[in-house]
């Protein structure tokens, strides 16, 4: 089914793989040591989706081959990553309710 | 009938048909958790100061933290599995799609461990507002579980897999798309971890 050039490229890949593994646990250990850290809830909630999302990144990037995805894919991505903030924050319109103007 | 372009890419998106669908699919499956998570913010927000971190007190950081080394795991040998495949190596596709689905099995028991634990102590969807977003969020992401889980088995045993000696191209492809479901139920996990566990 795979020339040899696709094995070469499939063997590189796994290495990748396996380095994204390792960085994947590291993280995971990072972030359960950093929520015993003594900081404050606002740095504590900042620090851990920081490392939450560097992982989420690697797994995207790598596992699901996003850094060599077709263009489409990608736009479909960024416009999903749009509508999912404008949700994110859409019930923020409730607090207008509470300011006195 | 054929589904057309399952093997061969459209010229118009440069993609085959069941990997674009199953990007559409999780675009819309990152609304579905995107308006949980959203919900989580807003109780958040409006419950008394340290209520939500009393509450998320009670979970086990110990167990999630080998859930989510568990899930880690799954993702990586699920990747391998279609790599596997596309070196030709069969039976290495068996052993790591036999071992992702092991992973997704062993994820569930200490999930039961931990809900049948919090039962035990009375606590329940119904105790606080901190509870009720905890069971919801995690109940659906183990029915995500449960639904990659079948497909794999599908895909592991003889009657899903044997379309790898006829259309081996055709099953590389479907391991692909199971492979991107379930890689973003390992993402889903990687913010719950935190949020619930964790702040």
């Amino acid at each position: 089914m795979s020339s040899d050039h696709d094995i070469s490229s499939i063997q590189d890949h796994i290495r990748v793989y396996l380095i994204v593994f390792g960085a994947l646990a590291v993280l995971t250990i990072v972030t359960v040591i950093a929520s015993y850290l003594e900081i404050s809830t606002s740095e504590g909630i900042f620090l851990a989706l920081i490392i939450a999302s560097m992982k989420a990144s690697l797994v995207a990037a790598y596992f699901m081959h996003l850094i060599s995805e077709r263009n489409t894919i990608i736009w479909i991505l960024l416009l999903t990553v749009v509508f999912f903030f404008v949700m994110l924050f859409l019930p923020l319109i409730s607090y207008t309710d509470q300011v006195h103007i | 009938m054929e589904v057309p372009y399952i093997v061969k890419e459209r010229e118009d998106t440069g993609l085959i048909n069941s990997k674009l669908g199953i990007w559409v699919f999780l675009a819309s499956e990152i609304m579905l958790f995107g308006g949980l998570f959203s919900a989580y913010i807003f109780l958040r927000l409006a419950a008394a100061p340290g209520e939500f971190a009393h509450w998320s007190a009670e979970l086990s950081v110990p167990l999630a933290t080998v859930n989510t080394l568990v899930l880690i795991s799954s993702s990586v040998s699920m990747v391998m599995a279609w790599a596997s495949l596309k070196l030709n190596d069969f039976p290495k596709y068996r052993m790591y799609m036999g071992i992702t689905l092991l992973c997704a099995l062993i994820f569930l028991v200490i999930k039961y461990f931990e809900y049948t634990g919090k039962f035990h102590h009375d606590i329940y969807p119904s105790s606080s507002t901190f509870m009720a977003i905890y069971f919801t969020l995690t109940g659906l992401h183990g029915i995500h579980i449960i639904g990659g889980m079948i497909v794999m088995l599908y895909f592991w045993l003889p009657v899903g897999s044997k379309m790898w000696d006829s259309q081996p191209e055709h099953f590389a492809n479907r391991v692909e798309a199971l492979g991107l479901y379930w890689h973003f139920v390992d993402l889903v996990w990687i913010f719950l971890f935190p949020v619930l566990y964790l702040l």
